[in-house]
């Protein structure tokens, strides 16, 4: 029999970025609320404390704070007529565990979307025509603007400490800044952090193509700085740990250095970690949650009654715990029809390589996930004409050192050998000096690639495993080969002695065994129509008004930009409605 | 090499007593390892960094049972490549049955053990081995042999905490500042040499 807490007003499924918004808004507003996360409690001291912290090894490879894969993965397949097998190792994309999420453990790489962006397929149509969309791409419009989001993006940027230079202020173009952002109300709360070598370098090069460099935007605090909540964060002292580590210094935005210190001891909030969602409960109609049901640590199911639910779990996992609760109709990639599990998108990487002579000192250990960082904006988006490009949407590229980590960062050049004396002279000779520049591109979403349950494989409490059936199509291999392009002529300025290209060619196959991205949307999108959407522009679900969705698993398709400024961007305009409307009369807030 | 003796093929071993080795495996890790990463001026070998005793921790330890990766059935090997390991094998299960399975093959080609072969010929296999050109019962050597480098690089870089990378020697060699984590000092001359060598987990400095 499952023991039943006290019911309570709202319930929180996930504990990272949005749960944290979410729950500093419903406590302001005097609900009590539950927060249920399936990870650990984790906390700047004790968890992240110097010098236990800086361990590749135990962070950066066996990875501490990611989901234990061995308790629950993912299945993968590249076409619908493969069996999916397991994601046994991690490879691809790690996924996140524990209070903070994966803003515990995120580079800090903090972007809004651009205009466009947020009006992709109607500003494709216009700009280009019908015949740019492919007939599989299933691209949609979100339901909301950028300037509607603007106070909110504005505002996660003061919680977040984000150091960076403007580029639009109020519709002004300022030097030094991103020309291609959408007009932003106020400057960054914080000035860049000091660049790295690699970047000067990087940049000067770009600046001589004519191409806009700019700092990395970055919630690395440049400098001591308290956030409109009153949280201290302090300055970034480049220590090379943000990347997969959590920040002993108070520097990089997470939820536990920005928000949950102000919210430890409200009275009306009662965080349970090691609490398992397995359902969100629905009343018998199917049209009202009533709740969600969990496993604690000791192994029982309990039933945590409330009004209001908000998932803000990971977004695949948020995907999943629609599927299994039987919310909303499940995707058919055969119809067409459906919208659970629709749209999964992914980002597809490429870098170009710059190996110097040992008189060049780039000490690459000098680094955090963002700040010391720069990029240009040029190629992303519809920042540039894609007239005869053959692909649409666009790249970040941009330079930096993570780290250096030298068990997963060693870069030698491709001609080196893969062991041996070779490697080790490899190894040798080019640490200290060489470099990369990234791309990180868009991938648009396609009526073949999206979510499921998966017929065979299950979890640890004997769920079935979510199936990602996903692979690359002719936009992607166009769109990384123009931007790799663009980062080997940056390259090729900066005059290093050799070049290394890390490229996906067109036919590759998705590798899940090489890192890439953690940047996976889709699968619970928003939009403007229940027949092609899950959720409303206020993240509501269509189907059962009194729970709300957070998270990447609202994009309709991947951007060529880090998701956490565009989705908390959209979580503080889902409080802000909730606050102000729904809690006032609950029910939809945008008619079917 | 100490004087007198006559050069001998089979490495030196790490110094330590294996926990989930046995003795002939232990011998066939060390020499395998010994060529992954031999020792010479450049820097240190892989036993001299303590890579063995790494692994052997690694494996007695929960990394070894698999509590790292999500190991129910069905085992799919012969799915693409592309989609990551598919093989039923703990890392315990994959070094043991691996190293039984390769150590029978030479002394079928050779009539000795893997250890006793020159570094020569230990290259040529690890070669043969890496190409996919042995095939084994019931166990994937090329799986062995991914899983065995990357253990060893792991054994190499990671902080001495674990075992490995003895005297911080693979740091000092490339120039990682290890557990250092303060660049406050050098945020205003990026492409200056740095001056300190690395710190450890357990408080070990050089610089």
């Amino acid at each position: 029999m499952s023991p039943r807490p006290k019911p309570v007003d709202a319930v929180i499924i996930g504990y990272g970025w949005t749960g944290a918004i979410m729950a500093k808004t419903l406590t302001d507003a005097g609900l009590s609320v539950v927060a249920l996360e399936r990870g650990p409690m984790r906390d700047t001291s004790p968890d992240f404390s110097y010098p236990q912290v800086a361990d590749e090894l135990r962070h950066g490879i066996r990875g501490e704070y990611w989901q234990p894969l061995a308790r629950e993965t993912v299945t993968i397949r590249h076409r619908l007529d493969q069996e999916a097998v397991p994601y046994r190792q991690y490879g691809s994309f790690v996924l996140g565990n524990g209070v903070g999420g994966a803003g515990t453990h995120w580079n800090g790489q903090q972007w809004r979307a651009s205009p466009e962006d947020l009006r992709f397929r109607s500003h494709v149509l216009e700009r280009y025509g019908a015949q740019a969309i492919g007939p599989d791409m299933t691209i949609q419009d979100y339901p909301v603007t950028f300037e509607e989001l603007e106070p909110h993006f504005d505002h996660f940027e003061k919680v977040a400490g984000v150091s960076g230079r403007a580029g639009n202020l109020r519709g002004t173009l300022m030097p030094g800044g991103n020309p291609f952002e959408g007009p932003r109300s106020d400057a960054f709360p914080n000035p860049p952090v000091a660049d790295i070598e690699s970047s000067i370098r990087f940049a000067r090069a770009a600046r001589e193509l004519g191409y806009n460099a700019f700092p990395m935007p970055a919630a690395n605090a440049s400098r001591a700085y308290t956030n409109p909540y009153g949280v201290r964060m302090g300055p970034c002292n480049l220590c090379g740990f943000c990347e997969r580590f959590g920040c002993f210094l108070y520097s990089k935005a997470s939820p536990q250095t920005t928000i949950l210190p102000i919210l430890k001891h409200r009275t009306n909030l009662e965080v349970r970690p090691n609490a398992q969602v397995t359902r969100i409960l629905l009343d018998s109609d199917g049209k009202r949650a009533v709740g969600a049901a969990y496993v604690d640590e000791k192994g029982d199911l309990i039933e945590q009654r409330a009004d209001l639910v908000i998932l803000s779990a990971f977004q695949m996992h948020n995907v999943r715990l629609l599927l299994l609760s039987g919310i909303g109709e499940p995707y058919d990639p055969a119809t067409g029809k459906g919208v659970v599990g629709k749209n999964y998108a992914y980002q597809m990487v490429s870098s170009v390589s710059a190996y110097f002579d040992k008189d060049v000192h780039l000490n690459p250990f000098i680094g955090a996930g963002a700040g010391g960082q720069q990029v240009i904006d040029d190629f992303n988006s519809d920042h540039f004409d894609h007239t005869g490009l053959g692909f649409i949407g666009g790249s970040l590229i941009f330079a930096g050192a993570t780290g250096a980590r030298p068990i997963e960062q060693m870069n030698l050049p491709p001609d080196a050998p893969r062991w041996g004396a070779g490697w080790k002279a490899a190894a040798a000779a080019h640490y200290g000096h060489s470099m990369s520049v990234a791309t990180m591109g868009a991938v648009m979403s396609y009526r073949d690639a999206y979510l499921d349950l998966d017929p065979t494989y299950r979890d640890a409490l004997g769920q079935p495993l979510l199936r990602m059936t996903f692979n690359w199509h002719e936009n992607e291999y166009r769109l990384a080969a123009h931007a790799n392009a663009k980062a080997r002529s940056i390259v090729e300025a900066m005059k290093p002695k050799s070049i290394g290209v890390n490229l996906i060619k067109p036919g590759e196959n998705y590798d899940v065994r090489r890192y890439q991205s953690t940047h996976t949307t889709g699968g619970a999108i928003m939009g403007a129509d229940p027949a092609t959407s899950v959720i409303n522009r206020y993240s509501q679900s269509w189907d059962v008004p009194n729970l709300f969705v957070m998270g990447a698993s609202a994009f309709p398709q991947n951007l060529g930009y880090n998701p956490t400024g565009l989705l908390a961007g959209l979580a503080y305009f889902s409080a802000a409605e909730i606050r102000d409307r729904y809690l006032k009369a609950p029910g939809p807030l945008v008619d079917a | 090499m100490v004087s007198g003796c006559a050069p001998s093929a089979a490495p030196q071993l790490d110094d330590r007593e294996p926990q989930f080795f046995t003795r002939a495996e232990w011998r066939f890790v060390n020499a395998w390892v010994d060529r992954l990463i031999p020792p010479d001026a450049t820097g240190p070998g892989a036993i001299e960094a303590g890579v063995p005793g790494f692994i052997d921790l690694q494996l007695a330890g929960p990394y070894g049972a698999g509590a790292y990766w999500y190991m129910s059935g069905p085992f799919h090997p012969d799915a693409p490549a592309t989609l990551g390991y598919q093989h039923p094998h703990t890392p315990r299960a994959l070094y043991r049955q691996a190293i039984a399975g390769l150590d029978a093959d030479v002394r079928r080609r050779h009539g000795k053990a893997f250890a006793a072969l020159s570094p020569d010929a230990r290259d040529a296999y690890l070669k043969l081995v890496e190409a996919d050109g042995v095939g084994l019962e019931g166990v994937s050597a090329s799986a062995f042999f991914d899983l065995a480098w990357r253990n060893t690089r792991e054994g190499y870089f990671s902080d001495p905490i674990h075992g490995g990378n003895r005297g911080m020697a693979a740091w000092r060699m490339v120039g990682f500042p290890g557990a250092r984590a303060d660049f406050t000092d050098w945020m205003d001359k990026p492409g200056a040499p740095y001056p300190l060598g690395p710190v450890s987990i357990g408080g070990r400095k050089f610089g």
